[in-house]
């Protein structure tokens, strides 16, 4: 996949990046298998089943087994990617999370699938807004929401290659390919600068970080300087970006999540521990009407409009005594 | 590690189980200190499930102490991760970690905590402790030796109550839909739970019938009877499903005023309560 020239207008499911690649890496590594709840059609899978069939363990409808297994699997060798929609993943299997895998400190690698609102009008129940704030408190657990086609490819490599539990947040909403210089490097617990500015940070990862690029050229249209970071890995956090941030007074974090404890509340903890400055968060507050995936976006403000109006809140904010 | 041990031990049984019975000894007099020293611990599962272990590590597994990540050994997961006091100290005997480590149990910074982890201590498979994770954890231990046609087994021991919890259901019927003949579940059938009977809580029964309608091979056993837990765990092939052993055993055994009691689920000895204990150990 190229990450050299500016962005495609093209949008890409990113699901196709993660079946692409972990294919691929799979060939080399035979030590890979998939673990999955009914869910090869969900996770675009089938491909790797019809390859790799004996490397192929679904459990069915029962995610906290699905998790143990995967731990077991880790024990015997394996290095097992469990692949199911986020909400039931995370939410179903949280103890599981918790015990066998970062406890245990093993080799699993936890794939959400569809997460955030990527089930649109299915409701709060599908929706995953929640998985940041529930993972990110376990130690050695590594969670990363790659932004585009090639950070999902880079980060299927990454999450292979580390010896260690990995959350990895796969969206199927369509997004553009990111501008990137063709020597991007990618690597869990670093952000990326996609652009920098003097005024404001806007710190987004997922699905949001093209959003907060287009937010950012409106800004600069009205001379307002803005660094844009994409900030794949909410665990480990890159703590320099973030204090870099804080020194230009003003921050705006953008995630298809619950404004509680995830990518903001991340951000605002190492901020507060710091130098103080406004933190503006958007994501969602509540459990969500009926509607699709835009119109959840457009009401919550989740939309280049929504994130300049917040970038220009914190600025604002900062001017104060 | 030796070759062979799919067979039942034959002509030198006698030895294995007199064997078997001065390590259960051992354990339960090691467990018992431990919970006096650190004034905390599960005394009534430790004794319950002595002589599963002690005949798994010394009759039964396949293994080496010095070599604990060996990729072909076979794995013990001890889902009732609160009898961590009698897993410590069956591991300790059979040589994966020095038995003086034994006396830190539950101290500050001590790598023997209240419930196992395996990068604390070596031969735990399993970080458990919350109820339910044990099964599923070997169940895929039992699914990545076949892939590999290692040939290791998988024995795995939960309390009667713990099946109280649905997981273990979800991965019973994983084990029986994928026919694990390499794992084996054995149920320290003790009859009681933290605060009472497993009966008058939520019954579990018909046990054996479950497991059978899940596609498990049932055996009902003695639990404190090494030969048979022999017989029942060292089967020769051509099963081609996973096998339950229901352990029916003692809460407590070994010492008169634990026994069958669930106020001794957790519970302290005294200093004359102790005394008592190994005097009574002494003597089996």
């Amino acid at each position: 996949m190229s990450a050299e020239g500016v962005a495609s207008p093209r949008l890409f499911d990113c699901r196709d990046a993660f079946t692409g690649t972990l294919e691929a890496v799979a060939e080399e590594d035979l030590r890979i298998v998939i673990v999955v709840n009914d869910s090869i059609g969900s996770s675009k899978l089938s491909g790797f089943r019809k390859r790799w069939p004996d490397r192929t363990i679904n459990v069915g409808i029962a995610e906290q087994n699905m998790v143990g297994v995967g731990s077991g699997l880790a024990n015997g060798g394996k290095i097992p990617f469990v692949s199911a929609a986020s909400c039931f993943l995370t939410g179903r299997a949280l103890e599981q999370i918790k015990a066998d895998v970062a406890y245990t400190n093993a080799n699993v690698k936890l794939v959400g699938q569809s997460p955030g609102v990527g089930y649109g009008e299915l409701g709060p129940t599908h929706h995953s807004i929640e998985d940041f704030a529930w993972l990110r408190v376990l130690p050695n657990l590594a969670i990363v929401s790659p932004a585009d086609p090639w950070e999902t490819s880079e980060a299927v490599k990454a999450a292979a290659l580390r010896d260690g539990p990995v959350f990895l947040r796969v969206s199927r909403f369509g997004v553009p390919q990111l501008p990137r210089r063709s020597d991007a490097v990618f690597a869990i617990g670093k952000a990326e600068t996609l652009r920098d500015g003097g005024d404001v940070a806007i710190i987004a990862n997922g699905v949001m970080v093209a959003r907060a690029l287009a937010a950012a050229e409106s800004l600069d249209e009205k001379g307002i300087g803005v660094r844009v970071i994409n900030m794949a890995s909410i665990a480990p956090l890159d703590l320099e970006a973030i204090r870099a941030a804080a020194d230009l007074g003003a921050i705006v974090t953008v995630e298809e999540h619950s404004i509680r404890g995830g990518l903001g509340g991340a951000v605002a903890e190492v901020v507060a521990g710091y130098r103080p400055c406004p933190v503006r968060i958007v994501g969602f507050p509540e459990f969500m009407p009926t509607g699709g995936i835009e119109f959840l976006f457009e009401t919550y403000g989740l939309t280049p409009r929504g994130i300049a109006r917040a970038a220009e809140e914190a600025i604002a904010l900062r001017g104060k005594p | 590690m030796t070759s062979s041990p799919w067979k039942s031990t034959g002509s030198d049984r006698t030895a294995i189980v007199t064997k078997i019975r001065d390590k259960a000894r051992a354990i339960r007099m090691h467990s018992l200190n431990m919970v006096y020293a650190a004034r905390l611990g599960h005394p009534g599962g430790d004794l319950s499930a002595t002589d599963i272990l002690a005949t798994l590590y010394f009759g039964v597994m396949r293994f080496d102490p010095k070599a604990p990540h060996d990729p072909g050994r076979d794995r013990l997961v001890l889902s009732k991760g609160h009898a961590s006091g009698a897993l410590y100290a069956t591991l300790a005997e059979a040589g994966f970690f020095p038995v003086d480590w034994l006396s830190t149990y539950m101290k500050p910074k001590s790598l023997l905590n209240g419930h196992p982890n395996r990068n604390y201590v070596p031969g735990v498979e399993a970080n458990t402790g919350p109820l339910g994770h044990g099964l599923p954890i070997a169940v895929g231990i039992a699914i990545a030796s076949q892939i590999d046609h290692a040939g290791y087994r998988v024995f795995v021991i939960t309390g009667d109550g713990e099946l109280q919890e649905g997981s273990n259901w979800e991965a019973a019927m994983a084990a029986g839909h994928r026919k694990l003949d390499n794992l084996a579940l054995i149920i320290d059938r003790n009859t009681l739970q933290q605060g009472a009977r497993v009966a008058e809580t939520n019954d579990v029964e018909p046990l054996g019938d479950k497991f059978r309608a899940f596609g498990w091979e049932v055996v009902d056993i003695d639990g404190h009877d090494p030969s048979a837990l022999i017989d029942a765990l060292t089967w020769p092939g051509g099963r081609a499903k996973p096998l339950c052993v229901i352990a029916h055993t003692i809460k407590g055994k070994g010492v008169s005023y634990m026994e069958d009691q669930v106020s001794w689920h957790h519970g302290v000895p005294t200093k004359a309560q102790l005394d008592q204990a190994m005097k009574e150990l002494s003597l089996t």
